[in-house]
């Protein structure tokens, strides 16, 4: 049945080569951590992947929940820390998996540099992930603010005032993030729609950049 | 795809430092060049990956179950004694721009200069670094600098980290989340509820009495600040409950002598009576006992 299925589709539109590809390509030996266990390097990127797979599934279901305006966001966060069955459990996930990206992918783009990955061919690779780093950074930033407690509400402020001592554009900068002239109502509407819809949408794209890259070049060969 | 529709075809490693210089045409080898055990992603690394991950997944659960994310109390922009402190990834940042030379006249070189040359350097490492040698060994300059970045970037985590708990102790400060979380553990030790951190939005209070002809002055003199329904516009507060705050002696003087903050004195346009009449009526404003 599922064998007839998939042949249906596949007649029509030769889905085969597609994941073939995926699956059955080569795991060398000297980034196979069964074989050598200092491979483990290696393994930096996929978990990198992995937590921002659990982070973006935790969000879905913390929006589920929370609501970004300045007399509720509080609220709801509490009442899904503290209310919600397992609520705790996955804003903790959220809370704590954002770290975890920034430590992972820390560890990636040092494996990356010290073993002269991001040298030809695959400069652009390299460029691709250092935009991923600094989009996970803005989402951290952005993040940050949504519980809108005491301490989210004054490291946005020290945060944005940061950015409004760059010359010429910083004032520009902090309106932008303000929406306004202070941390206000607007400010948290902003950071979310940030924070949910643009980084995200910037993040997806960039991974698929990336993992496209990786495909089509391999992983860089035993040093 | 790197594997095409030949089924000869493999995976074309390049850029790789067992790759000799000089060797005629450059052809890089693939894989099946090296003596290795090579295996298929899927199912067999795949499956190890799974392993791997769920031990992750294990591991992480466990630690959001033991330690509960952090939740002080709701924002409160006039709170001046709160030390505000970004996440624990920006921190070396926010200690780097505290010192002399790139803070106050030369903040430019803290926020744009320094920054801008050390991430661009990051940004374009490949274009700065475009020898073929890829053992960090064989490169001081590129392995150099990164290790002093990396001990730079850890010794102003651990400096601006050790500069709060220090200032916590002199301020005496217990962070928020933590005297919020003790306050719940000892509400459910006692069997009670967790004490709540949410402000409840004040209930309408109704204008009492409103037929009284008290309401004909408020309707002349009241209406143009405090709004038509009493319930105060702007910075002018609301009439209704005013009863609670106020007692009448003190109702008589702010209205006869006015207060700071825009309440004129009315003590010239009114009449003793009128204003004994006002404010027996406005001392009457009270919130309904509960």
């Amino acid at each position: 049945m599922f064998k007839n299925v998939y042949n249906w589709i596949d007649e029509r539109l030769d889905i085969t080569p597609l994941w073939r590809d995926v699956a059955d390509h080569e795991v060398p030996e000297h980034v196979n951590p069964a074989h050598h266990f200092s491979a483990f390097v290696y393994c930096f990127g996929g978990l990198t992947f992995f937590i921002t797979v659990i982070q973006i599934l935790s969000g879905m279901f913390l929006t589920m929940y929370y609501v970004p305006d300045i007399l509720n966001a509080y609220a709801s966060v509490d009442y899904l820390n503290h209310k919600v069955a397992f609520g705790g459990i996955v804003r903790g996930m959220h809370h704590f998996g954002a770290s975890l990206v920034i430590v992972m992918m820390f560890l990636h783009t040092l494996r990356v540099f010290f073993t002269g990955s991001y040298k030809a061919p695959r400069e652009m690779n390299w460029v691709v992930g250092m935009l991923i780093f600094f989009i996970m950074l803005g989402l951290g930033f952005t993040g940050y603010l949504l519980p809108w407690d005491n301490k989210a509400y004054f490291a946005t402020k020290v945060g944005v005032q940061i950015a409004e001592s760059v010359p010429y554009i910083g004032p520009y900068i902090a309106q932008f993030l303000y929406g306004g002239d202070i941390v206000g109502a607007q400010t948290l509407t902003r950071f979310f729609a940030i924070h949910v819809f643009f980084l995200p949408g910037a993040l997806i794209a960039m991974l698929a950049a990336h993992f496209l890259m990786i495909r089509k070049q391999g992983i860089s060969g035993p040093l | 795809m790197a594997h095409g529709h030949k089924s000869n075809e493999k995976v074309v490693y390049v850029g790789d430092s067992r790759v000799k210089k000089g060797a005629g045409v450059q052809i890089p080898p693939d894989y099946t060049s090296y003596p290795g055990k090579s295996e298929a992603f899927i199912p067999n690394f795949l499956l190890k990956e799974w392993m791997v991950g769920c031990v992750v997944l294990v591991g992480f659960l466990v630690w959001t179950i033991a330690e509960p994310a952090p939740l002080g109390y709701p924002a409160d922009p006039t709170n001046a004694s709160f030390i505000p402190m970004p996440d624990w990834y920006f921190l070396f940042l926010y200690q780097f721009l505290k010192y002399p030379y790139v803070s106050q006249d030369y903040i430019v070189l803290g926020t744009m200069g320094i920054p801008a040359v050390l991430f661009g350097g990051l940004l374009l490492a490949p274009f700065l670094d475009t020898g073929k040698e890829r053992r960090f060994y064989r490169r001081p300059i590129a392995s150099s600098l990164m290790f002093l970045s990396l001990i730079a970037v850890v010794y102003l985590t651990v400096i601006s980290w050790s500069h709060y708990t220090h200032q916590l102790e002199i301020t005496n400060t217990i962070p928020e989340h933590h005297v919020r979380e003790e306050k719940a553990r000892e509400a459910v030790e006692k069997g009670q509820e967790p004490p709540s951190t949410v402000k409840k939005p004040a209930a309408p209070v109704a204008i009492v009495d409103a037929k009284d002809p008290a309401m004909d002055i408020v309707k002349a003199q009241c209406i143009g600040c405090h709004a038509t329904d009493l319930k105060g516009q702007g910075s002018f507060p609301a009439l209704t409950g005013v009863g609670d705050k106020y007692s009448k002696e003190e109702l008589v003087e702010i209205v006869t002598n006015g207060k700071s903050g825009g309440m004129p004195e009315f003590g010239s346009k009114l009449s003793a009576e009128e204003i004994d009449q006002l404010t027996t009526w406005l001392a009457k404003q009270k919130a309904p006992a509960k």
